[in-house]
């Protein structure tokens, strides 16, 4: 089987995305987490298993209840903080990158979560994700990409791969796709990662990690839809498959995939061509171990230069998903936008002496003022 | 601080004069604005009372010398307090012949011209389209026209300091300046200490502007080309401090003052439009009392900011113009469903789509009123001064936060850009605003074996005001969600029940209807008790109806007058007041947005006076259009 679980929490000696966000002084189950609300996505829907390991996860972080909100647009997906005892708003379509802005800077002491679908994110609300991601405001944004409009019953999305026959185009999408890693990198992300449903421990790992980096940590979550898109992601789930289709991402390690029916050992790994430096997937053949220790990409998630990581977002199908890298693909430092901002207010209320009603008064009766006895 | 100046020594023939209305007009690149404004501190510091009105073109620098590319600053003093920026200048100074061009059809017969003659040069009087001069034409022959070569002598004042000739005769605005202040007699010394410190970092540029200013004076105090000097004396006002502001500012200061007021920190979500834009760049100056300006990548996510900085605990506020409402609309929605407080500022101007975007109008009371789907209920508050901007956001805030609502607040171009002397107001007597967070549970269940458990319901009302808890994340205990979907009553979860729809719908409409109690009557101006005639405005329409109706009273007749600052909710007493009189004349600068209303609310025939030429009102039409109105109600002949 495929080793994908093994993340970086961050790195040493930096500030975590949980910095001044008060920790809880007792242990916290999920059960803490569940709300009263009955969960009502279609039986099979890959939200239920991201919902699951949501819960459980956000216990490990150690931080109180009341300071965890989850922001949602509209979709299926954008359902989900409804179903956590956390605060939360259920927001409009497209538009909860904004809000959650507005609610980080607003308060250092707030874990930040923003759940949005591949519709939500990129058709609707493309420019506040692209935006968010450029200024680096600490939250955490889960893309469900099921590379379909769930909620409106159907139509193709901007992830659908080219040639989708939907409601709305009975004679295949024109459209081509956007890979959500590429446009995050693209955007500046600092925390750019990618990983599936239905991997519990890959999911609360890449989670765990996003959580604690400082920035607007991105995650597009493959999700299958089984009512609209049902089997999107086969490849990257069927064992027979699964080995040649997920590319793993470690860092520090060299990116080999697939496996020998016989030895267990991989059998592609990724390699910089030299000539034209692109990244390329070579077969490994007998001579494995070999290519492993000279000339084997290694993946460095903390390189300040994102072409590489770019590079290898690009190896994800555009058309049917038959092939993808999952896990980290960059993890870098980049001041946080809100601290920035609180730093700035700060520094001038600092400077600012007096009771405020005081300096009010000395604001409004500045400038040439005259007085009438 | 300074007490207000003497006049300087008069050496010519002084006359006596109540008001005048000057305005400046010239290419953008002339300087008009900082012109015209140095000449209304200097008016204000003399004491006079003041309008201006600012008026430039939307292109930053349209092509130089053309009619678009006119800039133009009016302001009107007197000795005694006026309402508007007067409808027709007494005195135009033009420093191109487009600006003569551009302006003349204001000027009454008789009216002092002012013109640059350097600049009537023939490839100049092609680019404003006359064929001939109008110097020469004897086109100009039934006004008071004074040929002054100001660019001429300017390059001749400023020889010594060694600048270019594009630049010395760049400070012949200040020639202008000095020319009228002379003419009027207003102080100086604001002035030159301005200059000293505008330019203090470019000296030959600061001396060049100064030594302009001083030789403008100079010329007319020793040339033949002015015999007269005029005197304006200072105006009887409220003993107070005073200082001239403009709308925006104004909007700005009330909303620090708000955020004082309220404890609450701001935070402003914004993108860039005209004429709103300075509303941000003030916010932004002030930081140091906890005000975050946050400059969102379009209007939706500013909005989006502000919500989520309300829905955090912070004063949610979000500043634009009406295309920049259109797309905060489905937003504004979400705020009404989710009942947090914010605040949006529309500082209106003339549409639809990009219109005229340096003009004024009132045409977005509908859209206020209206402009969202579902019954969407917003309150709406509207200042009618620029001085009154501060009083006005400082009304919306306190509305927002009571109630729990988005408020829309709607300026206009003019309120924005328009200044007026405005007493600076004591802080200790503003009014406190109480945010009132929930900090605990407000309700309990009952288990079916009898144990109660104390509960929070997001969305159980205050009787008084009908409005819902504000919990603010991190508050233990409290953790809710909210959303755009339905709410169920008290509980809020969502909730698709009929009847409960039905309630929601009603509730929140309630909600806003009652905040009518917390209103004070309206002042009706009716100082003979016998008018049968009541004119009645909102916004920035209060200069002109004031004086319109001033000049009707003088004329003998009967009028009432009464201004709305709230339009959603109209004050409880409207009613009554709209059947005490025969006829009821609401002037506005669109196509009678808020007679609609009226003739909606109340089944009164709103008589309709609407002008939109992007401009304020003119007091004497207007004045002539009330006159009528009250002949034809009191029965009496046309003249
Ligand atoms: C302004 C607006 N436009 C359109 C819609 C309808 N709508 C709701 S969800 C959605 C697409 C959701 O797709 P996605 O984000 O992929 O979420 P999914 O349902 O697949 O999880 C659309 C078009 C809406 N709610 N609001
Ligand atoms: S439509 Fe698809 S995405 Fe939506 S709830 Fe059903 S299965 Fe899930
Ligand atoms: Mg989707």
């Amino acid at each position: 089987m495929t080793q994908i679980s093994s993340t970086d929490l961050g790195l040493p000696g930096l500030r975590s995305g949980l910095d001044g966000v008060p920790s809880s002084g007792e242990k916290q189950t999920g059960k803490d987490f569940t709300s009263d609300q009955e969960v009502r996505w279609c039986p099979g829907c890959g939200d239920y298993a991201v919902l699951k390991a949501v819960q459980n996860f956000l216990p490990e972080l150690g931080i109180r209840r009341e300071n965890v909100v989850f922001i949602s647009g509209i979709g299926c997906s954008s359902r989900f903080p409804y179903y956590l005892d956390t605060y939360g708003m259920h927001s409009i379509h497209g538009r909860a990158p904004s809000i959650a802005t507005g609610l980080a800077t607003a308060r250092e002491d707030l874990s930040v979560f923003v759940v949005t679908g591949d519709g939500d994110a990129l058709s609707i609300g493309g420019n506040h994700l692209i935006h968010a991601l450029r200024r680096n405001v600490n939250m955490t944004v889960l893309l469900f990409n099921n590379r379909i409009y769930g909620l409106t019953k159907g139509q193709y999305s901007p992830t659908s791969e080219v040639g989708k026959v939907t409601k709305s185009t009975p004679v295949g999408s024109l459209d081509h796709p956007f890979n959500p890693v590429s446009l995050a990198l693209g955007a500046e992300g600092a925390f750019v990662a990618r990983t599936i449903d239905s991997d519990r421990k890959h999911l609360t790992s890449v989670l765990s990690a996003a959580a604690a980096h400082r920035g607007t940590s991105f995650v597009e979550i493959y999700q299958n839809c089984p009512i609209f898109n049902d089997g999107a992601f086969d490849a990257i789930k069927n064992p027979d498959t699964k080995a040649d289709a997920i590319i793993p991402l470690v860092h520090g390690a060299p990116i080999t995939f697939g496996k020998d029916k016989v030895t267990g050992k991989p059998t592609k790994g990724l390699i910089r061509n030299m000539d034209t430096g692109a990244i390329e997937v070579l077969d490994l053949g007998p001579a494995a171990d070999q290519y492993a220790k000279d000339l084997l990409l290694v993946h460095d998630a903390h390189n300040p230069d994102p072409s590489t990581a770019f590079a290898i977002s690009r190896l994800t199908d555009s058309g049917y998903l038959n092939q993808t890298p999952i896990g980290i693909f960059r993890q870098v430092e980049r001041p946080a936008y809100d601290d920035q901002a609180r730093d700035q207010i700060r520094t001038a209320s600092q400077a600012a002496t007096g009771a405020p009603t005081d300096r009010l008064s000395y604001l409004i009766n500045g400038g040439d003022t005259w007085t009438v006895v | 601080m300074y007490s207000t100046s003497e006049a300087s020594p008069r050496t010519k023939q002084v006359r006596q004069l109540d008001r005048v209305i000057i305005r400046f007009a010239g290419d953008s690149g002339d300087g008009m604005q900082l012109t015209g404004d140095r000449f209304t501190q200097e008016s204000a510091a003399f004491g006079n009372d003041l309008v201006t009105l600012p008026n430039f073109p939307a292109e930053i620098r349209a092509p130089q010398g053309t009619i678009p590319g006119v800039s133009s600053f009016q302001v009107h003093f007197a000795d005694h307090d006026i309402l508007t920026a007067g409808d027709s200048p007494d005195v135009l100074v033009a420093m191109n012949p487009a600006a003569l061009k551009a302006n003349l059809s204001d000027l009454a017969k008789g009216a002092a011209i002012i013109v640059d003659t350097h600049d009537f040069t023939g490839r100049n009087l092609t680019k404003a389209g006359y064929a001939t001069s109008p110097l020469d034409d004897g086109s100009l022959d039934e006004y008071d026209l004074h040929r002054v070569d100001l660019t001429g002598m300017t390059v001749e004042a400023v020889k010594e300091f060694g600048l270019s000739r594009k630049d010395a005769a760049r400070a012949k605005n200040m020639f202008a300046l000095g020319l009228l202040s002379w003419m009027y007699g207003r102080p100086t010394e604001n002035t030159v200490e301005f200059l000293s410190r505008k330019f203090a970092k470019v000296p030959d540029i600061r001396d060049a502007n100064i030594t302009a200013f001083k030789m403008g004076w100079n010329f007319g105090e020793t040339t033949e080309t002015f015999i007269v000097q005029y005197e304006v004396k200072p105006a009887a006002m409220a003993p107070g401090t005073y200082r001239n502001i403009t709308g925006n500012l104004a909007l700005a200061y009330g909303l620090v003052a708000a955020s004082v007021q309220s404890g609450l920190p701001i935070f402003l979500g914004s993108y860039p439009i005209t004429p709103a834009s300075d509303i941000l760049h003030e916010l932004s100056k002030h930081k140091g009392f906890g005000i975050t300006t946050f400059q969102a990548e379009d209007e939706i996510a500013g909005v989006g900011a502000a919500i989520g900085a309300s829905f955090a605990g912070q004063l949610g506020v979000t500043t634009t113009s009406g295309p920049g409402v259109a797309l905060k609309g489905e937003a504004i929605g979400l705020a009404v469903m989710t009942e947090l407080p914010l605040l949006v500022v529309n500082v209106q101007r003339g549409g639809p789509s990009t219109g005229l975007p340096t003009k004024t109008e009132q045409s977005d009371l509908l859209q206020a009123m209206f402009g969202r789907n579902g019954e969407a209920p917003v309150p709406i508050v509207a200042p009618q001064s620029p001085g009154d901007c501060f009083n006005a956001a400082l009304e919306a805030v306190r509305i927002a936060v009571t109630y729990r609502t988005p408020v829309m607040l709607l300026s206009d171009g003019y309120l924005a850009n328009g200044s007026e002397p405005w007493q600076v107001p004591d802080v200790a007597e503003l009014p406190v605003i109480e945010p009132n967070f929930a900090t605990g549970p407000n309700s309990t269940s009952t288990a079916a074996d009898g144990t109660t458990t104390e509960v929070f319901l997001p969305y159980k009302r205050d009787e008084a005001t009908l409005a819902r808890p504000w919990a603010i994340p991190g508050t233990a205990g409290l953790e809710h969600r909210i959303g755009g979907l339905e709410k169920g009553a008290e509980h809020g979860n969502i909730s698709y029940d009929p009847a409960n729809h039905d309630l929601m719908v009603r509730t929140r409409q309630a909600k806003i209807d009652r905040i009518a109690d917390s209103l004070p009557p309206l002042e009706v101006d009716d100082p003979s008790g016998a008018a049968k005639v009541l004119v009645l405005g909102w916004g920035s329409t209060y200069g002109p109806i004031g004086a319109g109706v001033r000049r009707v009273r003088k004329a003998g007749y009967n009028v009432a007058q009464t201004h709305l600052r709230h339009l959603n909710p109209f004050p409880k007493d409207l009613g009554d007041i709209l059947a005490r009189y025969d006829k009821v004349l609401v002037p506005e600068m669109n196509l009678g947005q808020l007679s609609m209303l009226l003739r909606a609310k109340y089944l009164v025939d709103a008589i309709g006076y609407n002008q939109v030429r992007g401009l304020p009102l003119k007091a004497a039409e207007l004045a002539e259009a009330i006159s009528e109105l009250v002949r034809s109600a009191e029965g009496k002949c046309l003249p």
